[in-house]
């Protein structure tokens, strides 16, 4: 039987992702991919692999898996409770584990996202030019669904490669916050500079349907100063569209391809991966930026993103609990409220 | 090229060419001739485009290239934009069986508008539809140029699930459903044609600017297209645009 990693039990929202499906908008396919992908990036660096390699993202509690290969090097990056055979195993680290053994991923400790990455990937099909599962669609990952009890991810690599484990100190990660960074527009000259200035004001809190296709906001209802329909026309990762409930939407890698809502303004993709580890009830608010700062930010985040490998290390035993929680261990994550001076 | 353009910031990963704000022939014809240009000049750094109704969605990566490179791009090709420029689609000519149990709402629509089920369908096939737009769904396409006697709101319940190859109808547009979906619009028929297929080399029939005709046909010939279209045999015929 060719190598695979079995799933045992499966969290609730268990979906492969990689970088997005890209290519395809114009003919209404939604990109998907992780939604952050500095945790995939992560994940992937421990395992030896490209950062966007497709690996499994987890939500709030991650599932079991059992090695159906001479072995596999699996890593686990996010603050998740995981156990190997039963013993406490630690994550943001690879482990090379032996036919039979289980891996089990239970709920996170913080944050809420987690990414499951092997060395060498996994062995599936890409559709429509990625394997990023969206679930609407029914595209990618295992018949574009989510992971199940009794699916087996093929492996690409028979056996673990070469080289020991590696570790990564999360707080190596580049630093985020739930202070989130927007450019203006493209329609925010349907808002008044009140309107605008009330949203930029506001703490936003984010309500309980939220998902991957969009982080809708509970706060001072938003008005418009031209209605609130649009033509509709094409949707960047991060808009905030504004309905007519005057409750902003951040659209997320799940978003539909177009939509007829102002668009006050857009997160920048950094910040994006920052709100994936924000949970229903957390507070964001938001800060504009101009596009140049914009365009700074994103070439140092993703600077920090390619520097990842560099910044792994051998795995010498497990991180110990205390060592984690004297982390800051949504990488940085501060309190969006009071963010500090220095959270830039 | 005759609309004007207006570029607009969207975050640190795209920009908007926006041409104007009607849904109008011309006015979507000058956004693909855009998207055209664009395509075709391969700047560095262009991740994709979206043609819309009025709009070109630009997805870029930051790290090869900015908005200000890509808009300077933009405008000079919108410049040089012939504003009677050839158009690059093509026409789709897509059996249609209108009525009965693929067409549900056939008789609701000729009854509040007060035509026969057989004008209503004549009016249908006589209609030259323009995909403004693909969308909601893959190969979801928009068609605008429903005849103005056929205008009427959407169903009062929409249906949890409508099937594959719907051809519907809402407010003042129509549209061919590629996937099964939940639809508050009005079903008329059902096309036997797949436009979406992962199995084509290209999986998506219709594209922006492309064209759509309707034939009508019985239920025994859609019967037998349908058993081509599952053994992804059935291609249906097309022209190209002038």
């Amino acid at each position: 039987m060719t190598a695979a990693l079995k799933v045992l039990a499966a969290g609730p929202l268990s979906t492969v992702q990689d970088g997005g499906r890209h290519g395809y908008q114009r003919y209404g396919v939604s990109v998907a991919g992780a939604f952050d992908p500095v945790y995939l990036a992560a994940a992937n660096a421990l395992v030896g692999n490209a950062a966007d390699e497709g690996g499994i993202e987890l939500t709030m509690t991650g599932d079991t898996y059992e090695v159906g290969a001479d072995t596999v090097r699996i890593a686990l990056a996010g603050d998740f409770a995981a156990t190997i055979d039963g013993e406490a195993a630690a994550p943001w680290r690879s482990h090379t584990l032996a036919r039979g053994q289980v891996l089990k991923v239970g709920a996170a400790r913080a944050g809420l996202r987690g990414y499951v990455a092997v060395a060498g990937g996994f062995a599936l099909v890409p559709q429509l030019g990625s394997v990023s599962t969206h679930l609407r669609n029914r595209l990618g990952g295992l018949d574009g669904a989510r992971l199940k009890p009794g699916d087996r991810l093929p492996l690409r690599l028979p056996a673990a490669p070469p080289g020991g484990d590696r570790s990564l100190d999360p707080a190596l990660l580049p630093p985020r916050s739930l202070a989130l960074r927007v450019v203006p527009g493209p329609q925010d000259g349907h808002f008044s500079p009140d309107q605008i200035a009330a949203f930029l004001e506001a703490a936003w809190t984010i309500g309980r349907d939220s998902d991957r296709m969009g982080c809708r906001l509970e706060g001072p209802a938003i008005g418009h100063a031209k209605g609130f329909n649009i033509i509709s026309d094409g949707i960047p990762l991060g808009a905030v569209q504004v309905p007519g409930s005057g409750q902003p939407i951040i659209l997320l890698p799940d978003r539909q391809t177009a939509g007829g809502y102002p668009k006050i303004a857009c997160v920048i993709k950094p910040d994006v991966a920052a709100l994936a580890q924000a949970r229903p009830g957390d507070v964001v608010r938001f800060q504009a930026v101009t596009a140049e700062a914009a365009l700074a930010i994103h070439r140092a985040w993703r600077v920090a993103i390619a520097a990842l490998p560099a910044l792994t290390g051998p795995a010498g035993g497990d991180l110990g609990s205390e060592r984690l929680l004297s982390l800051n261990l949504v990488g940085g994550m501060v309190d969006a409220i009071n963010p500090p001076e220095d959270a830039r | 090229m005759t609309f004007p353009l207006t570029l607009l910031p969207a975050g640190d990963t795209a920009l908007v060419a926006e041409l104007g704000d009607a849904i109008d022939p011309a006015l979507n014809d000058a956004v693909q001739a855009l998207d055209a240009a664009l395509v075709g000049a391969n700047p560095a750094g262009l991740i994709e485009t979206v043609p819309t109704y009025r709009s070109l969605l630009v997805h870029f990566d930051p790290c090869l290239t900015d908005a200000d490179t890509l808009g300077a791009l933009i405008r000079a090709l919108a410049a040089g934009l012939d504003q009677a420029g050839t158009q690059a689609g093509r026409r789709w000519f897509l059996p249609v069986c209108f009525g009965g149990d693929l067409g549900e709402d056939l008789g609701f629509v000729a009854g509040r508008t007060g035509r026969s089920e057989a004008e209503v369908i004549g009016l249908h096939c006589a209609a030259d539809y323009r995909v403004y737009m693909l969308g909601f769904s893959p190969g979801f396409a928009y068609l605008g140029g429903l005849p103005a006697e056929l205008h009427l709101p959407r169903r009062d319940n929409p249906r949890l699930s409508t099937p594959a190859g719907s051809i519907m109808q809402g407010g003042a547009q129509a549209c061919v459903s590629p996937m099964a979906m939940p639809s508050g619009w009005h079903i008329l028929g059902q096309t036997p044609v797949m436009t979406f297929d992962l199995r084509r080399d290209q999986p998506f029939l219709l594209a922006p600017g492309d064209r759509v005709r309707f034939m009508a046909i019985d239920r025994d010939r859609f019967a037998a297209l349908a058993t081509l279209a599952a053994a992804g045999d059935l291609m249906p015929d097309s022209e190209a645009l002038a």
